[in-house]
């Protein structure tokens, strides 16, 4: 599997500000990578770094095969981005814009123009100025999507669509992704990433704190158990079983919190009480990325 | 009438957010117009020696096609020849600004749906904006006359001054108040109200060199300046239009409260344009010239009449000029060594190069606006390199500030035909003269390039350099600074031409200074990040 973007120990600071400390990145050729982290962790940075609008400090950056600094014009053919907050030329029209970012790109694919503009039920002839956020998005979109390019790279590109948009949005990506094309989807839409993504990077503070597939990181998150035993069980019991958190027992009635990783070890011990009742529950996303999100260190005053 | 309810608490705001905006206004054109009055009575203190000028005034069509024309042959009309019309233009254009910014431009902003949703009357704006706008109107009037009777200028002529002033800034409150409900942007209102006062402008300005019997000179009539100028105050002194203009006045209100009545929040009467469904820009280039195209438009078209004015002006120099004050302060000015109509024209031709240069900023500044607003960017992470983007923006700037200088000079040079008989002669001097003043206009272009790639934020300081550089420049011997001072500025090592002679070697350095100042701003931004929009 060959990487389109890698990233690797990537600095940048803004005066005092470190914006990011040690970022890494990778994202596979044909694949959807969600990028994710709460406001101001440092994705904007990051892709702004990627498109050789900033600089990097430190750090070594390789996108599609280049350097994203030196090699930036020949690179930018290859790639389409939205930005989240999309500004257009007041006075030009949808469609010029479509056309103009086509061309300043690989170029245009008519078929696919003509589709997205349909699809996404954007009238190409009002201007700039008279569009509303969803539908300066959509211009941004159609034109990133009908590009000839290999690579998408999408910072929060839905913030303004609403939800039928939002599906056309999530089908045009896939199949964008089935062509063979490659996608860095920056999102705070769980359900959107939860529905796209192959893999997901998670950063915080200019590090990423975890990358896998969802499976992956729902693996590390923690699965909430309740459990009706035959036998009466105390506390104490339990207290050499690693990552079990939140117990509460009362006579046979035991709920608690495992590592998903170590449910395994819990239930043989909960086995040997006699299990009459359980039910567990996975994480959910937000808890998920709650927990990535807020930790112990960070969750004091800064 | 109804729905006004919320009207005073608006006005309020309105006025105090204008409230730097009107009084400097208003005390600028008082100050012009009482000022200039004074130095004009101080440097005449008979009456005979006033007159001879006021007959080649008089005599002057273009003088009148710019001026509008004087109302008599008496000192307090020569005093106020020059500020009357000129200065009522610009009170229509604060009577422009204050409307459209307390209406359409806070309609277009969203603010007035903001305040529209609270316990204010549907025709509360537009009412509190225009009040705002005739009193701003009236209160300048008023000091503009009280100004002139101070400075010692007949009474009854002064008073008809204000009245004049009255009716032409109030007729362009009532025009704004209806072109702000005709289009959805503020810049349709601009479009509206400012060509109307263009035709205003011009209709008059025709109706004033018509000869006598000409149809023609009813267009005077036909234009609400004209009415103004009608007044003919320190002459006739016809106060009875005011009710003329009072009428248009209020005409023009009763439509503005029709049209809004008919219109939704945030609509306009006309339907807002669409634009083409497909594009025929392909390259940065192409979409910097479309950006700027109206720009570029209005500024040639504003050289082609400076040219034309200055190019018809040049045969009544030789006796507008006749006080040996005012021919060495142009020779000064100018620095000139040829004839007093060559030191009048490398006057002029130095005064567009720095107008010139204004636009040169502006177009390199775009980059800055674009880049503020995160436009620069979208096309940035496109193929498009930054230091094409950069370049294709100077070069323009450059193309175009030459472009403005031989249009000035070939106008000018045909308009002078006339009186040398020689036109390409004429054509071939006045352009080669434009075209000197090159290298300085280029500099500040440089400087703006500099700025915006090594101190982006900064930008807007080319602008403050402008002003220096043309201070410097244009007034730096006339305040008798040292030579190291006003050498500062590049417009002021521009040889005098035409008549002079033409300095190669110090063309050659000013174009090297602006080059490299283009090559380090380019080498800078190549360097720089790009920060968030």
């Amino acid at each position: 599997m060959t990487s389109s973007i890698q990233v690797v120990d990537l600095h940048k600071a803004f005066g005092r500000t470190t914006a990011l400390a040690g970022l890494d990145l990778e994202v596979e050729t044909g694949q959807i990578h969600g990028f994710l982290g709460p406001n101001g962790s440092g994705k904007s940075t990051t892709i702004r770094v990627l498109l050789g609008l900033m600089r990097a400090d430190s750090g070594t950056l390789s996108l599609l095969g280049g350097d994203p600094w030196r090699d930036a014009e020949t690179l930018h053919r290859r790639l389409s981005y939205v930005p989240g907050d999309v500004a257009l030329w007041p006075n030009l029209s949808g469609g010029e814009v479509i056309d103009l970012l086509g061309k300043l790109r690989g170029g245009l694919d008519e078929k696919r123009r003509a589709d997205m503009l349909e699809r996404f039920d954007l009238d190409p002839t009002k201007k700039g100025r008279t569009y509303s956020k969803g539908n300066r998005q959509k211009v941004a979109l159609v034109a990133a999507l009908s590009s000839d390019v290999e690579l998408l790279i999408l910072d929060e590109p839905t913030s303004g669509l609403d939800p039928l948009m939002e599906a056309v949005f999530r089908d045009a990506v896939r199949e964008f992704r089935d062509g063979g094309g490659t996608v860095l989807l920056s999102s705070h839409i769980l359900d959107e990433v939860e529905s796209l993504c192959d893999r997901v990077s998670i950063i915080r503070e200019g590090r990423n704190v975890e990358t896998g597939t969802l499976a992956q990181l729902r693996h590390l998150a923690r699965t909430t158990v309740h459990a009706g035993l035959e036998r009466r069980v105390t506390e104490a019991d339990l207290a050499g079983l690693a990552g079990v958190a939140d117990l509460v027992v009362t006579d046979t009635d035991l709920r608690c919190t495992v590592e998903t990783a170590r449910l395994g070890a819990l239930l043989e011990r909960l086995g040997e009480y006699g299990i009459s009742t359980l039910t567990s529950a996975p994480p959910t996303l937000e808890e998920l990325f709650l927990e990535q999100y807020r930790t112990p260190e960070v969750a004091g005053p800064r | 009438m109804t729905g006004l309810s919320g009207t005073i608490p608006l006005l309020r705001l309105a006025a105090r957010r204008d409230r730097v905006l009107i009084p400097v206004s208003a005390v600028a054109l008082v100050f012009v117009v009482a000022g200039s009055a004074q130095a004009t009575v101080a440097l005449y203190p008979d009456r005979a020696a006033a007159l001879a000028p006021l007959r080649t005034l008089l005599a002057n069509p273009a003088l009148q096609a710019v001026y509008g024309p004087i109302a008599s042959e008496s000192l307090d009309s020569l005093a106020t020849f020059k500020t009357i019309l000129i200065g009522a233009v610009f009170l229509c254009l604060l009577a422009y600004v204050v409307v459209r910014r307390h209406t359409r431009t806070e309609e277009e902003e969203g603010r007035l749906e903001l305040l529209g949703a609270g316990a204010i009357g549907r025709r509360a704006p537009l009412a509190a904006a225009v009040l705002l706008g005739t009193v701003a109107v009236l209160a300048t009037a008023l000091l503009t006359a009280v100004g002139a009777i101070a400075v010692g200028l007949d009474r009854t002529g002064s008073v008809a001054l204000g009245v004049a002033w009255v009716v032409m800034g109030l007729t362009w409150v009532g025009v704004t108040a209806v072109a702000a409900q005709l289009t959805e942007t503020a810049r349709g209102t601009a479009g509206f109200a400012l060509g109307a006062l263009a035709l205003a402008y011009l209709m008059r300005a025709l109706g004033d060199v018509a000869a006598d019997d000409s149809p023609l000179r009813l267009l005077t009539w036909l234009s609400p300046l004209g009415w103004g100028e009608k007044v003919a105050p320190y002459g006739a002194n016809r106060f009875w239009l005011l009710a003329v203009g009072l009428l248009a006045y209020a005409a023009l209100l009763v439509l503005a409260f029709v049209l809004q009545g008919r219109r939704d929040l945030g609509a306009g009467i006309l339907p807002s344009r669409v634009g083409p469904a497909r594009g025929d820009l392909s390259s940065s280039l192409g979409l910097m010239v479309r950006l700027a195209r109206g720009t570029l438009v209005g500024w040639f078209v504003a050289f082609v009449v400076l040219g034309a004015v200055v190019g018809s002006l040049a045969g009544n120099v030789q006796s507008f000029v006749d006080s040996p004050e005012t021919a060495d302060l142009l020779r000064k000015m100018g620095g000139g060594a040829g004839s007093i109509v060559d030191t009048f024209f490398a006057t002029e031709i130095h005064v567009a190069a720095v107008a010139a240069a204004a636009l040169g900023i502006s177009l390199v500044t775009r980059m800055r606006t674009e880049e503020t607003g995160g436009r620069a960017e979208t096309v940035l992470a496109t193929g498009v390199p930054r230091r094409r983007w950069a370049g294709e923006h100077v070069v323009v700037g450059m193309a175009a500030t030459a472009g403005l200088m031989v249009c000035l000079g070939v106008v000018a040079g045909v308009m002078d035909a006339g009186r040398t008989g020689d036109a390409a002669a004429s054509i071939g001097r006045l352009t080669g003269a434009g075209l000197s003043t090159l290298p300085a206009v280029w500099v500040c272009i440089g400087v703006a390039t500099v700025l915006f790639g090594l101190a982006p934020r900064f930008t807007g300081v080319a602008w403050a350099v402008l002003i220096a550089f043309f201070a410097l420049g244009e007034f730096g011997d006339l305040l008798g600074l040292p030579a190291v001072v006003s050498g500062l500025s590049p417009f002021a090592h521009l040889p005098a031409l035409p008549g002079g002679e033409m300095a190669v070697g110090t063309a050659v350095v000013l174009v090297a200074v602006a080059v490299g100042c283009v090559a380090l701003g380019l080498a800078g931004l190549r360097q720089r990040d790009l920060p968030a929009g």
